[in-house]
């Protein structure tokens, strides 16, 4: 049997029994088992298939270091079963085998394959002939990787960030960095300890995260923390590092077989899970720690055939050979030993990535054969092990035992042989770096626990330098491999609604998104809506639009610095349009400012843009101190607009206001009560009928709206959606920021020159503007009809003498003009009345007319009726 | 980028809190010319050292503040509110010469 009598400090709960399938079949385990540890259990050897050559690969570190044990649980890929916790009723599949994980039908790479298959062979030896590449790429792409991501796979976890702040936070919890954490809280520190095992007793004074992994320290001293469905963004006075030091393999042939073992997993089987490792068993280690694992051994009723305690020897050649992928033979110096378990390793190399990460100093030291962490950045402490004290001197191994015969792996994850290293030496690839990136050594999963010192020595004996000189590489996070999920966090998809959405809803309507608005598209048919418009009243919610105050004795002179017109000379109760302009003179906004006092004024926006445009007014006045304050009222207020010939009269029955023309003039603003709701109103046109914006607060919103239907209902009331207001407001040429204008175009080009006042003493944007008013526009905005009725794409090209010049921004079909119109950028040159232009409409040039007045109303007479 | 930032309402905070609007740059008092409109509007200076820049904590009281800030290693020096005066930018850089637009 291989699981033992109950050992003493065992993780199982004997009590309690667990089921999960493996491969389809029914597996029993003790709760506190790992998927690792109970399929050990159960009998199972062989975990996994090796990345390249398919070989079979058994349990070797059994502590979430390497590759050897990636399993898929429950469909996420890429699962170290030696360290997850077995839950009830859980899908374990095996992963990277083509086949079953005993008969692996791509494993022949790993017996004809070796000349064939050298590092890089998918650059060299799949290139020929080249109308096969489609072919091999297709296989390569099905070969390689590791592990296969559910595509139709929906989110099915939560994640979550969480940010915390401490005194002292101690990765590894082991004995010292418990004692530094129990330190520090004696100190009265608030201490966080993070480790990757599961706890086991209490902790005094100190929180403690486990299992938990600190996957990287960034700048500032952040660390990222993966709790598992919790990524802890941790900010520490003083960072402590004990993550102790991790078993290093020997290099030599057949070390790779089923049955090679790193001591530290032997002693995890033995102790926590009271698993039998083998029966008999040879062991090659160098330090005390390591040679713990011979006393496990004999405890657990092995066989120790041997042992070779390299500090007393170091042995000058060694090998294993097997049958099937498991090991059945090793031969020492010549001496052959029969046992189904290896325990091998070297110098128990410090795990310091974590601190080179931080800005510590790495170097090799050759009293003990490993890389040691030296000058530590400030508020980064290391304690234990990792500081490469590991209590005595240890042995230290050769480098790699190859002997040219059997394959000798220097990086298990990646499958990269010694004479794979050798070889891209040999290609002038001799520098640690680029060997890395070319032979993917330390690339692997293992991210380079298992085999950074190993190919380190070893490319210092084929350069015969010391391995101090090739140093090493850079550590990155994260330093432990991280779910994207995690990384992600909560899924957020925020969306604003205006508080007349669930009217919209109720109305069938087609919603859209602008920035982070939902609008409606259209209730139904939008050229309908537009008709509506033109003939009867429609209304439709700007409840979306940007609307600050701007208050203060200031206001006026705010404002004309901002804008490139004028508003010192606007009167109260009017309204006018305006632009905004970067020093650049690029446009950045629009929108309509109204004159509500002398010292205050209702500034509107476009709905993506009220937050920059408080952003840009704040801004200006953090240089310019001036006597202004800028609310923002965007979401105390919705807003509607109420448009169409009849839409004075609809006006008139809810108002005991004066509405008549003479009385509300195109381009006033009017406190009112409509419908018994104080309400700003604003005469202002752009869907270019006659037509008020009427602005109040948010919670009448729905009343407001519905008052307006019904009463409006005998005139034809009927609300309009984003679609109808595009079409309308190209008929009438308005431009919409964003849509027709870019990051480049300025006031002039966009045919605005009017709003210009260069006269002004100065505004942001002048002296750009005047510039272009002296050399010319590169480019103009100017209206386009087709003369076929085709309507072209947005983003379209306009074709001069068959090269691109231009580009279509806008175009609709207008019911009302029964034609195709648009708005388009074209050289100046072409900005005149009537020009003919030719636009790519479905690879065909298609000919169009310019019109630089509004194609609809071009006098404004019903705006201004 | 992941340091913390002072904003000098709310205390120190992560940085992506705040919004970063570039190093301070001195608008010019009288209308520029060509070559000066160039230099204000497209130039900047973009130390490898101790930089005066503008932030704005856009995920707290939406302030705008200095900061002196390190680029090389984001250390940050200091942080003030501006005051009445137009920020001034460090002692004028050597401005290459290039054709302006």
């Amino acid at each position: 049997m291989t699981r033992l009598d109950p050992q003493p400090g065992e993780r199982l709960d004997r009590s309690r029994q667990l089921s999960f399938t493996f491969r389809g079949r029914p597996v029993t385990a003790f709760a506190g088992d790992t998927f690792g540890s109970a399929l050990f259990a159960s009998g199972q050897r062989v975990f996994s298939r090796s990345f390249k050559y398919h070989r079979p690969r058994g349990l070797l570190c059994c502590s979430g270091g390497c590759a050897n044990c990636m399993m898929t649980v429950d469909g996420t890929p890429n699962v170290r079963v030696c360290v997850e916790p077995v839950h009830e009723g859980a899908r374990v599949e095996p992963q990277n085998v083509f086949g079953s994980l005993d008969r692996d039908f791509l494993s022949v790479v790993d017996r004809v394959g070796g000349p064939f298959t050298p590092v890089g062979f998918y650059y060299r030896t799949m290139i020929r002939p080249r109308r096969f590449w489609p072919y091999y790429e297709r296989f390569l792409r099905n070969v390689a990787g590791l592990g296969r991501v559910d595509k139709h796979g929906a989110r099915v976890h939560r994640y979550d960030t969480e940010h915390r702040a401490v005194d002292v936070l101690v990765i590894g919890g082991g004995r010292t960095g418990l004692r530094a954490a129990h330190d520090a809280a004696q100190r009265g520190e608030k201490v966080l300890v993070v480790d990757e095992n599961p706890p086991r007793g209490h902790s005094d004074g100190f929180e403690l995260v486990a299992p938990a992994t600190a996957i990287g320290i960034y700048e500032g001293g952040l660390v990222p923390v993966d709790a598992g469905d919790v990524l802890l963004r941790v900010r520490a006075k003083r960072i402590v590092v004990a993550t102790g030091t991790i078993d290093q393999p020997l290099v030599f042939p057949g070390n790779d077989l089923v049955g090679v073992m790193l001591p530290g997993g032997v002693r995890r089987l033995v102790r926590e899970f009271a698993l039998k490792p083998g029966e008999r068993a040879l062991v090659v280690a160098g330090d005390d720690r390591a040679l713990e694992c011979v006393g496990d051994l004999r405890a657990a009723g092995a066989n120790v055939v041997d042992l070779v305690d390299l500090r007393e020897r170091t042995p000058a050649a060694m090998s294993a050979s097997g049958r099937r992928g498991r090991v059945e033979t090793v031969t020492v110096d010549g001496k052959r030993f029969e046992c189904d378990l290896v325990v091998a390793s070297g110098a128990p190399q410090p795990a310091y990535s974590l601190l080179a990460q931080a800005g510590a100093t790495v170097t090799y030291d050759a009293q003990r054969g490993i890389f040691v962490p030296t000058e530590l950045p400030a508020g980064v402490e290391a304690v234990g092990r990792v500081t490469g004290d590991v209590g005595g001197h240890s042995g230290i191994p050769h480098a790699s035992y190859g002997n040219g015969e059997a394959k000798c792996f220097v990086c298990i994850c990646e499958d990269v042989t010694e004479k794979d290293l050798k070889r891209a030496l040999a290609e002038g690839f001799d520098s640690l770096e680029l060997a890395k990136r070319y032979t993917t050594v330390t690339m692997g999963p293992c991210q380079g626990r298992l085999c950074h010192l190993a190919s380190s020595r070893l490319f210092a004996r084929e350069c015969e330098v010391d391995p101090a000189e090739i140093g090493t590489t850079t550590a990155r996070p994260p330093w432990s491999p991280v779910k994207l999920g995690l990384l992600a966090g909560r899924g957020h998809e925020p969306a604003k609604r205006t508080s007349l959405h669930h009217r919209h809803m109720e109305a069938d309507a087609t919603m859209m998104w602008t920035g982070a608005w939902r609008r409606p598209h259209s209730y139904g048919d939008a050229a309908v809506e537009a008709s509506n418009v033109h003939e009867a009243v429609g209304v439709i919610d700007v409840s979306t639009l940007g609307k600050l105050l701007v208050l203060g004795g200031d206001a006026a002179a705010f404002l004309e610095r901002l804008y490139p017109n004028r508003f010192a000379d606007l009167k109260q109760g009017r309204v006018r349009y305006g632009v905004l302009s970067t020093d650049a003179g690029r446009i950045i906004d629009d929108g309509t400012i109204a004159r509500l006092g002398d010292d205050s004024f209702y500034v509107t926006t476009t709905s993506t843009g009220a937050e920059g445009v408080v952003e840009w007014f704040e801004w200006w006045n953090a240089v310019w101190h001036m006597d202004v304050e800028v609310f923002n009222v965007t979401g105390a207020l919705a807003a509607v607009n109420v448009a169409g010939p009849r839409a004075r009269e609809l006006l008139g029955r809810l108002t005991s206001a004066d509405v008549s023309p003479e009385g509300f003039k195109y381009l006033d603003a009017r406190q009112a009560a409509v419908a018994g709701v104080t309400c700003l109103a604003l005469r202002i046109g752009f869907v270019g009928e006659l037509g008020y914006e009427l602005h109040f607060p948010s919670v009448c919103a729905e009343y407001l709206w519905d008052t307006l239907l019904e009463c409006g209902a005998d005139l034809g009331a009927k609300p309009f959606g984003l679609e109808a207001q595009r079409i309308l407001r190209l008929e009438k040429q308005h431009i919409i920021v964003g849509q027709d204008t870019d990051s480049e175009s300025n006031a002039l080009s966009a045919n605005m020159p009017w709003i210009v006042k260069f006269d002004k003493d100065d505004f942001v944007g002048k002296w750009a503007l005047a510039q272009v008013d002296e050399q010319g526009d590169r480019e103009r905005l100017v209206g386009f009809e087709m003369q076929n009725g085709v309507v072209p794409l947005e983003g379209g090209q306009i074709v001069v003498d068959g090269r691109p010049a231009g580009r279509v921004t806008s175009a609709r079909r207008s019911t009302k003009l029964a034609k195709s119109i648009g708005l388009a950028w074209v050289p100046p040159g072409l900005a005149q009345e009537d020009t003919r232009l030719e636009i790519r409409v479905d690879g065909r040039l298609e000919p169009a007319r310019v019109r630089l007045r509004p194609f609809f109303d071009p006098e404004g007479e019903r705006l201004r009726s | 980028m992941s340091f913390l930032l002072t904003c000098p309402n709310c205390g120190p905070r992560d940085v992506n809190e705040f919004a970063y609007a570039g190093e301070v740059t001195t608008r010019p008092s009288e209308p520029p010319d060509l070559r000066e409109l160039t230099k204000y509007v497209y130039f900047r200076r973009n130390v490898a050292g101790v930089q005066r820049e503008w932030w704005y904590h856009r995920f707290g009281c939406e302030i705008w503040f200095l900061a002196d800030r390190d680029t090389r290693t984001n250390e940050v020096l200091g942080v003030e509110l501006p005051v009445a005066a137009e920020p001034k930018a460090a002692p004028e850089p050597a401005i290459p010469d290039t054709p302006a637009v």
